[in-house]
């Protein structure tokens, strides 16, 4: 009766249908688990220099987070390590009790939005290569993501073409705040290569560009960042639209991640409006703002609209098309989603199937 | 309901917390400064494991300006979402008309009468020397 009571791995696992997870987090002990992958060069760089953000602090993120690193706090591995940084214990935690079959890797915070370039792609084939050898080969159900030095656009198409063809990876890795909005010219060499190697582009909230979080200037709140995220997403998609690059690029596909998804409707609607005036500003949109986004873009779950009456939710899906959601828990993450709470009762089988697994299988070519 | 005796008092020191299974349900008892608390150690919001969380305060504000922090070491904060609850009464501050989390009587109970009972002890070995830590379930 009076047993020790630790929710683990070891308890029974109820037979749960198989879902993919399209954000996880895998996350480094330390920069050191990188210099396999790094030139001794960098080892002695980053010991000696660091890193130099865009955002003007040397390391970690704009706004301090809810729960350390972000994450759950059981989450961090029985061996030590911050949360995520043990395979073994997301397979025990995560993967295997909830049957994750496709699990979708992006690594954050690491070769993004630094200043110095060439360190800059230097970490982001490290940690790609990382990703191969301490994640993707070591277990069939993660796929990782292409990290590439994102404000270098020569740099991150070479790192894609490099990529190419490569089955550990099914995704290019970009966040939403940047130097710039993401449509604009400096990133269409990452499209370009991204298109041709046929992998998607994930945008994922968050970023180290340097810009407040919110168009007018920076908010004294964690929760306003929160908030935030989906508003950022906004003016990347915007002007990921606008600047034509759906129009350039006819094969791209795009999923946003993490941002939400309750808003899309919105700005479509806004979009498409303005666009029916302002059309001779921006030609090359040659068809409605709204039908890029339907066919372009693609949406991750996590975190999962949540509006006090669910015939809301089920509304909004019918405008984005229940094909285009893919589930994602954002493991280790504290602001994880639980994969049998988030989607309320009334779903056809059929669209709880593509919901949690089929649609993602069918973006990312997974059978 | 019956009566579960949970451990001697003195394993479980203030600041500490004593996780159990019974009847199927996982269970958290504390002992905050002295006071003996339970609860279900299952968040209702999505179901991670409450109590593994840290025991804070509740900062409330009456006005813009003004802050109390009250309840100290009184309110469970989630490990995953931070949803809080009093440990109390196991009442969530974020939705208090939808959630809550169960919350069980905790008493201290002389050996003596522990071992007349009715209590269910099925793993400790109780004497009439010591005093015990009893959750009604």
């Amino acid at each position: 009766m009076n047993v020790q009571f630790r929710p683990s791995a070891d308890a029974p696992v109820t037979a749960k249908t198989a879902i993919a997870d399209c954000d996880i987090h895998p996350a480094r002990r330390s920069m050191k688990d990188l210099y396999p992958y790094l030139a001794k060069r960098w080892h002695d760089h980053l010991e000696t220099y660091g890193g130099h953000a865009y955002q003007g602090m040397m390391e970690g993120p704009p706004y301090p987070k809810a729960q350390p690193n972000a994450s759950r706090r059981d989450a961090y591995p029985p061996e030590g390590g911050v949360q995520g940084s043990s395979l073994s214990f997301m397979q025990q935690q995560h993967l295997d009790p909830n049957n994750v079959a496709l699990g979708v890797l992006n690594p954050l915070n690491t070769g993004q939005g630094l200043r110095n370039q060439e360190l800059s792609a230097a970490l982001a084939t490290a940690i790609n290569d990382w990703q191969i050898a301490e994640w993707t080969s070591k277990d069939s159900r993660l796929k990782g993501s292409v990290v590439v030095a994102n404000e270098d656009g020569v740099a991150s198409a070479a790192e894609i073409r490099k990529r190419a063809g490569d089955k550990n990876f099914v995704q290019v890795l970009l966040l939403s705040r940047n130097v710039e909005p993401l449509g604009q010219r400096r990133y269409w060499p990452i499209y370009e290569a991204a298109q041709d190697a046929g992998l998607p582009i994930g945008v994922h909230a968050f970023g180290f560009g340097g810009n407040p979080i919110t168009a007018s200037g920076w908010p004294s709140y964690y929760i306003e960042e929160m908030v935030g995220h989906s508003q950022c997403q906004q003016t990347a998609l915007a002007s990921i639209v606008l600047e034509g690059v759906l129009e350039r690029f006819p094969k791209l596909k795009m999923i946003m991640i993490e941002a939400g998804f309750g808003w899309a409707p919105s700005l479509a609607w806004r979009l498409d409006r303005v666009w029916q005036k302002l059309r001779s500003e921006v030609p090359h949109v040659k068809r409605p703002p709204s039908e890029y986004i339907k066919d372009h873009i693609w949406w991750t779950t996590q975190p999962m609209e949540d509006p006090e009456r669910r015939d809301h939710l089920f509304q909004t899906i019918d405008w984005i098309g229940w094909d285009k959601l893919l589930f994602a828990t954002d493991y280790p993450h504290w602001d994880y989603d639980e994969p049998s709470r988030v989607l309320p009762a009334g779903v056809s089988d059929a669209n709880r199937a593509a919901f949690y697994l089929g649609n993602a299988r069918e973006l990312y070519g997974i059978t | 309901m019956a009566r579960h005796v949970v451990a001697p008092v003195d394993e479980l020191p203030p600041g500490s917390r004593k996780f159990l299974t019974i009847d199927e349900r996982p269970i958290a008892v504390f002992n905050v400064k002295g006071e003996f608390f339970g609860l279900l150690n299952r968040c209702p919001h999505q179901g991670a494991a409450l109590c593994e969380g840290p025991l804070i305060g509740l900062a409330q504000s009456s006005e813009p300006g003004e802050i109390e922090y009250t309840k100290l070491g009184e309110i469970i904060r989630c490990p995953w979402h931070g949803w809080e609850f009093d440990i109390r009464t196991g009442q969530s501050y974020c939705d208090p008309k939808r959630f809550r989390v169960k919350a069980y009587a905790v008493n201290v109970e002389p050996g003596s009468s522990v071992v007349k009972g009715p209590y269910i002890a099925e793993t400790l070995k109780v004497s009439v020397e010591n005093d015990y830590v009893v959750v009604d379930l």
